[in-house]
């Protein structure tokens, strides 16, 4: 991966605002001013002088989700002209072009913490950086689609409404934007679902299949239990919530949604246990996590080459944008 | 963007009544050439006619125009700004110093609660003899 240290950052710091560790002062001072401003809750603004670990680890964290949004709309793209009404089409367009709006504002966001955007996509077109495990999986039926926009955007919604509190100025706003846009690609997908769950058993039966291939990277999504100590996204408030907390949540708010519709969740232990107020679920399978996530996955050496491809049939696009104006007619 | 695209930036352009190049009809302001290079435009949007401009967001664009086009797409494909600006980040001019702006002194005499004076009114009534009377007891 391009070294983000290596880079200067695309808005150079010469106007720092006013804040204690803004001036120059020894680094280890200025460190602890930095930390307990970020560890009471206060916001860091990207002309704000920060540690290189807290650029790095925002920068980590915010081009693995642009990522996601860019890679996360091939499943669906694949899926538009075979929608099955005009209005599904368009509702699918929609949501294609607001995953890609995502991906262009936190490429921004990262940008702005010093990496170019196409130091970004040779990064990933080369398999030197990572997207979500639940982009690398083919879509078989229409009802994957109705899977895909309702519960993989409820559980990205989960992770990304805890965003909206980031340290990090900008991608906490960015996220305020981008969770208002995706509450209505959840009521998509599940108007897709639930629309098939009162059609005709054959319907019905495709529903369940889908539910039962994407429960697996459902579940997966959010990353093995890690101990937040250790957690350094966290520490920094970067992100808000650990991996367990999220799945918690999705499982407690979507569980229900799932079952009255008749649907059945293929994990015999998934259960609500009292005492503890948690779910218990089967063990999701971490191995399977780690190789899709290193691009070993199904698809995904084929979205990459796509991805690849279109980048070069488009280069025109952007040697046009970038040269000298014709003169005016 | 079209001649409505750049009237509707005009409105808050300093820019604005700066000379026109000759012909002063190509859709660039001036000093909106294309540079070949993406600079940072921060965007503003209002939500309504008769609200506020507020910050947005921002895109890389290599002008002016384009920065409209990108503000559009990413900040109204709901339909959700009666207005978007562009504004080159580099033209934006910025002071936080709160020593400046928020100083340590006393500023009560700037503000309405700043103004006390129930007593002092209850007095001056007494000695113009204009108080209301009180209840009996
Ligand atoms: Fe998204
Ligand atoms: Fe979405």
């Amino acid at each position: 991966m391009t070294d983000p240290l290596a880079l200067d950052p695309i808005l150079a710091p010469t106007d720092p605002g006013a804040r204690p560790w803004n001036d120059d002062l020894p680094h280890d001072e200025r460190f602890e001013l930095f930390e307990s401003h970020v560890l009471a809750g206060g916001k860091i603004e990207p002309n704000d002088w920060m540690p290189d670990e807290y650029r790095t680890a925002v920068l980590r964290f915010v081009e693995m989700h642009a990522n996601s949004e860019l890679m996360g709309v091939l499943p669906e793209r694949e899926w538009i002209m075979r929608a099955p009404t005009l209005r599904r089409k368009l509702a699918l367009t929609a949501k294609v072009q607001d995953e890609v709006g995502h991906a262009q504002l936190l490429y921004r966001v990262a940008e702005d913490l010093g990496k170019p955007r196409e130091a970004m996509f040779d990064d990933l077109l080369a398999g030197k950086t990572k997207f979500h495990n639940v982009f690398h999986y083919p879509t078989k039926t229409w009802a994957d689609i109705g899977i895909i926009a309702w519960l993989v955007d409820a559980a990205a919604i989960v992770a990304q409404q805890a965003l909206r509190d980031s340290s990090y100025g900008p991608y906490a706003r960015t996220m305020q934007k981008i969770c208002w846009e995706e509450s209505v690609h959840i009521m998509h997908g599940r108007d897709v679902v639930v629309t098939l769950m009162t059609g005709t058993d054959t319907q019905r039966a495709m529903v369940q299949e889908a539910l039962d291939r994407w429960w697996g990277p459902l579940m997966q999504m959010h990353g093995p239990r890690s101990d937040r100590t250790k957690d350094r996204d966290l520490h920094w408030r970067i992100k808000a919530k650990t991996s367990e907390e999220l799945r918690q949540e999705f499982l407690t708010i979507y569980v229900p949604r799932i079952l009255e519709l008749g649907l059945v969740i293929p994990d015999r232990e998934l259960a609500f246990d009292e005492a503890t107020g948690e779910w218990r679920y089967a063990d999701p399978d971490w191995a399977e996590l780690r190789t899709v996530v290193t691009n070993h996955g199904p698809m995904s050496e084929e979205r990459l080459e796509f991805r690849r491809l279109n980048r070069a049939a488009t280069a025109w696009v952007r040697d046009a944008i970038l040269s000298e104006p014709r003169s005016a007619a | 963007m079209t001649e409505n695209g750049d009237r509707m930036i005009d409105e808050g352009d300093p820019n604005v009544g700066a000379p026109e190049p000759e012909g002063g009809s190509s859709g660039d302001a001036p000093g909106a050439a294309r540079s070949g290079t993406l600079e940072a435009w921060e965007v503003f949007r209002q939500e309504k006619d008769g609200d506020p401009m507020r910050h947005g967001g921002n895109v890389m664009a290599p002008d002016r125009e384009l920065a409209l086009h990108y503000a559009r797409e990413m900040f109204s494909r709901r339909g959700e700004s009666v207005r978007l600006w562009v504004v080159r980040r580099a033209d934006i001019g910025v002071l936080d110093d709160l020593d400046l702006l928020q100083p340590p002194l006393d500023r009560s005499f700037k503000k309405p609660g700043g103004y006390v004076m129930r007593d002092k009114l209850a007095a001056a009534r007494d000695r113009a003899g204009t108080s209301k009377p009180r209840a009996r007891e």
